[in-house]
């Protein structure tokens, strides 16, 4: 499985939703995931892929990790593990 | 000064998973300790407990909750759930906003820290799920109660070890008699039958291998359990005018410190608090038919609490009844003065007295009637509800029938 569908997948679980109804364009808020929903969400991420994302849930917009879409959370992903790769 | 009454009861512990399924077991004098089963139990030189089973929370909550819920929270909503069912009260404005929750707790989430230790200590993980904090923090289970039934009032969680409970109902009965709130839901819940929970425990030795036997001359020591119990508290005008089913009434509570030792009980201490509830309930000691007794089964508890009723009730101490449902459901610690009151509902509403069982040989320093081994038909019209605590915090309540 892609990293991407991988992701999708687990946002999809978190919001109670089919992977297919999970679109690259789709925000957080459209999901219906709150900021509990989200740094569980990243909990699953990081456990599923072994990386540390560096997301601090007091001030989501300095955090060096784009969550504005599911698209920018993907490739924000897959920067990590090509860095951890790397 | 209002009238305080109990117009609901529920509770999940290895007896039952209800309230009639708990006072079916106490008639019959059932045992529901057992060999307790969770992983690593073959390194405790403690095998056994009251553990609550055939209890799956998949199905009874969603997956969304199962994260939240510690097995601790799970137990009190459990027994929220038929409390507040039974009372009929649903919480909606003045009467939400000014009823609240107060639970007791001795150790909160203790399966949650058990389980994240070992992930992070034993497995070597350097991460744990989000939700460990919100999960294991001794007021979670009197949050969730709240949002789950819209209680906006005045909502806490006590925590006096093996008072916790009979501490938070007397809180529960003060506010509601004072008129600060119309109804207040109140009790506790014990969930530490793990492996780390029962190691603790072992380090103070004072816990029986093989049974507890309260007020017999040859008890060993206590046995823990597990579960909750949980009430509504309800003005007695208010209840009255909806048609309520009104379970009994609480008529007074006093609560003591005995300011002397962290684990030896003191008598006095008991003692000030059982005089002191009969003197918050203003009554007279003979009008008393029945103690839920402490009776952890450990030798200084059981004799200690003895002479404590003997100097407060003198000659009527012998006429009374006395009994540790403890010998059945185990020692629910800061959960177990919500399950013992429903020993003494049975006992002023059915007319029916559970017993101590397991009682073997009598002992001179307990010479009280302990209810041995058979529960007995006996006519109650008040009955108080022990509770003396590690750290020497002491809660008794005072029931009436109604």
């Amino acid at each position: 499985m892609s990293i991407q569908d991988q992701v999708i997948e687990i946002i999809a679980e978190q919001a109670v939703l089919e992977p297919s109804d999970v679109k690259l364009d789709s925000t957080l808020e459209d999901l219906g995931i709150d900021s509990l929903g989200l740094v569980e969400s990243i909990f699953a991420i990081e456990e599923a892929f072994d990386i540390s994302v560096p997301f601090n849930a007091n001030e989501p917009e300095q955090s060096d990790f784009d969550i504005s879409n599911v698209a920018a959370i993907i490739a924000g992903i897959e920067k990590l593990i090509a860095e951890k790769q790397a | 000064m209002k009238r305080v009454v109990i117009t609901g009861a529920g509770t999940i512990n290895s007896l039952g998973h209800s309230v009639p399924e708990t006072l079916e077991a106490m008639r019959e004098g059932r045992c529901g300790i057992g060999p307790l089963d969770f992983q690593d139990v073959e390194r405790l030189s403690i095998k056994i407990g009251g553990q609550v089973r055939g209890f799956e929370a998949e199905g009874r909550f969603n997956r969304q909750q199962m994260v939240l819920y510690d097995r601790f929270t799970q137990f009190t909503l459990i027994a929220a759930k038929e409390a507040i069912e039974q009372s009929g009260l649903e919480f909606v404005g003045d009467l939400a906003a000014r009823s609240g929750v107060i639970l007791g707790t001795a150790g909160g989430g203790v399966s949650t820290w058990d389980a994240n230790y070992r992930s992070v200590y034993e497995d070597g993980k350097n991460r744990v799920h989000p939700f460990v904090v919100p999960k294991l923090m001794n007021n979670a289970a009197a949050s969730h109660v709240s949002m789950e039934y819209n209680l906006k009032g005045p909502s806490f969680t006590v925590s006096t070890a093996c008072a916790s409970s009979n501490h938070a109902m007397s809180q529960a009965f003060q506010m509601v008699r004072s008129g600060m709130s119309p109804a207040m839901v109140t009790g506790g819940s014990e969930s530490m039958l793990c492996f780390g929970g029962v190691k603790a425990w072992e380090g103070l030795r004072v816990m029986s291998k093989d049974a507890c036997r309260p007020f017999s001359a040859n008890r060993n020591g206590m046995v823990q359990g597990e579960g909750a119990g949980v009430f509504v508290f309800e003005e007695y005008e208010h209840a009255k005018a909806r048609g309520a089913e009104i379970l009994c009434e609480i008529i007074g509570s006093a609560m003591s410190s005995d300011a002397s030792d962290i684990v030896m009980p003191s008598k006095q201490g008991a003692a000030r608090a059982i005089s002191g509830a009969l003197k918050d309930a203003n009554i007279n000691p003979a009008e008393v038919g029945y103690i839920n007794a402490h009776g952890t089964g450990t030798a200084a508890n059981d004799k200690t609490e003895c002479a404590a009723v003997a100097d407060v009730f003198g000659p009527h101490a012998d006429n009374l009844m006395i009994s540790s449902t403890k010998s059945m459901h185990g020692h629910m610690i800061g959960g177990t003065g919500g399950v013992e009151l429903l020993a003494c509902i049975m006992a002023l509403r059915d007319g029916v007295i559970a017993p101590t069982i397991g009682y073997e040989e009598p002992d001179p320093e307990c010479a009280l009637d302990v209810v041995p081994n058979e529960a007995r038909d006996a006519n109650v019209n008040v009955a108080l509800s022990n509770a003396f605590a590690f750290g020497g915090l002491n809660a008794v309540l005072a029931l009436r029938a109604v």
